[in-house]
């Protein structure tokens, strides 16, 4: 029920009441209800609860979540360092 | 996807995985609150991955399955009449009234419907304006503020033929519920990342303290839970009980503020039956009387229903974390999701269906 899912705000209506948008969760997108994230900009990243962004990604904090893990190597020859340039 | 796979990552998980195992050198018990937590932890098999030391155990965080038995018979009963239609997540259509589901309802004939948003019942509404309909409002604070949002712009835009069936809960009075029985044995909280997003943690600060607990307010994918449970662990190993914030990319001491505010508008504190766990005193949300009108128990007279629970479900002692889904002597035999006894086989955060569905038997501890 508390199920809320990260998207990309690739529209947004701020002249209707309450502010709508539209959200891409991986290529499908949803009309979205962005009144309680006033501060979103295109390309934002948010998190959407039953049609509702209820808060914006903070790329910094997703970052330092997993900075702790320090440099572990990847399988695939990729660095850590390169999903902080992502 | 962007913020979900790396969340994902098995070297991560492995990483947190062996910094619990270097780290404890005591039994400890924790909590997860959040029913969606729940479901990961089953679903990616955390347990396996945690030293033996380390016992989680499933809470209350499913409102589908603490919604009350008498609130089920009392939505069967309004989605039956003739006028009206009802809506619902998915989720309530199956769980198991007295005698009937809402899903039996709709098979016979009634308007029943899934919707993905209160806001597509208030679309309803404005498209039938021949019919009643009829939100099933159920709910932790982080579906309040948008059940919230229908019910103000019902009022805005003079939408009479919507109303709202109310069964909303709050999760810090059902902790404090578990945390004040003698019984319990937990040492450890994960707090549910999603609830503290609309109300942020600082009515965990005194929880905390009062009961000399750790609180981590944790995400839902299997590196945050991990994770969650390493800064749990750390805290009970280092003899600190205070509250962290492992959600930190979504989650803000002081949560969202419109959607707290919309709340607390149409919205006030009561008490509160939860299915399984009995009335816990201040832990539900009602309409204030400004919105009375929109408050389906008022506008349907609905009459005294008999509500009985089946006699073979544990539901209650599963919610609580006393008991195991597959202690019960019903386990995959007389209930299944196909055919459950009790809710929490239904939800999809239902502790007794992640055990189904995953296949969980408790013998799987291979760590």
């Amino acid at each position: 029920m508390c199920l809320a899912v990260p998207g990309k705000v690739v529209e947004i209506d701020r002249s209707i009441s309450p502010v709508m948008g539209k959200v891409d969760f991986g290529g499908v997108r949803k009309d979205v209800c962005l009144d309680w994230v006033p501060d979103v900009h295109l390309g934002d990243y948010v998190i959407v609860h039953v049609g509702f962004a209820i808060s914006t990604l903070d790329e910094n904090e997703a970052k330092e979540t997993l900075r702790l893990i320090g440099e572990i190597e990847w399988d695939d020859g990729r660095e850590e360092s390169e999903f902080r340039k992502e | 996807m962007r913020f979900v796979d790396e969340y994902r990552d098995g070297k991560f998980a492995s990483f947190y995985a062996e910094s619990i195992r270097s780290l404890v050198t005591k039994p400890w018990s924790i909590m997860e609150i959040c029913g969606g937590q729940t479901h990961s932890i089953v679903k990616y098999g955390i347990e396996t991955l945690l030293p033996d030391e380390i016992t989680l155990v499933h809470g209350p965080g499913c409102p589908v399955c603490v919604t009350p038995l008498e609130m089920i018979d009392r939505a069967i009963a309004i989605a039956e009449r003739s006028e009206v239609l009802f809506t619902s997540f998915g989720d309530m259509l199956r769980v198991p009234g007295t005698q009937s589901d809402l899903l039996t309802v709709k098979a016979n004939g009634g308007s029943v419907r899934i919707v993905y948003s209160p806001l597509d019942a208030l679309r309803l509404a404005r498209e039938h304006p021949e019919k009643e309909v009829v939100f099933f409002a159920v709910g932790f604070e982080t579906t309040a503020p948008a059940n919230a949002m229908a019910v103000i712009e019902a009022h805005r835009t003079g939408i009479r033929n919507f109303s709202v069936l109310c069964s909303q809960v709050l999760v810090p009075p059902a902790v404090e519920a578990i945390l004040g029985t003698p019984s319990h044995n937990i040492r450890g909280l994960l707090a549910a990342g999603h609830v503290c997003t609309v109300m942020g943690f600082n009515e965990y600060l005194p929880i905390a303290s009062r009961y000399q607990i750790p609180i981590v307010v944790t995400g839902f994918e299997p590196v945050d839970i991990l994770q969650g449970i390493f800064m749990t662990v750390k805290q009970l190993e280092e003899g600190r009980a205070v509250v962290e914030n492992q959600y930190s990319r979504v989650v803000r001491p002081d949560g969202n503020i419109p959607a707290r505010e919309l709340l607390n508008e149409v919205f006030e504190v009561t008490d509160r039956t939860w299915r399984g766990i009995g009335e816990i005193p201040q832990s539900g949300l009602r309409l204030r009387k400004k919105f009375a009108d929109f408050d389906a128990e008022r506008r349907f007279q609905v009459d005294a229903i008999r509500s009985v629970e089946s006699p073979d479900c544990i539901a209650g002692a599963v919610l609580c974390g006393l008991k195991r889904p597959y202690e019960c002597p019903a386990f995959g035999s007389k209930c299944t999701p196909e055919h459950p006894l009790g809710a929490p086989m239904v939800s999809s955060e239902g502790s007794c269906a992640a055990y189904f569905q995953y296949g969980r038997s408790g013998h799987e501890k291979v760590a």
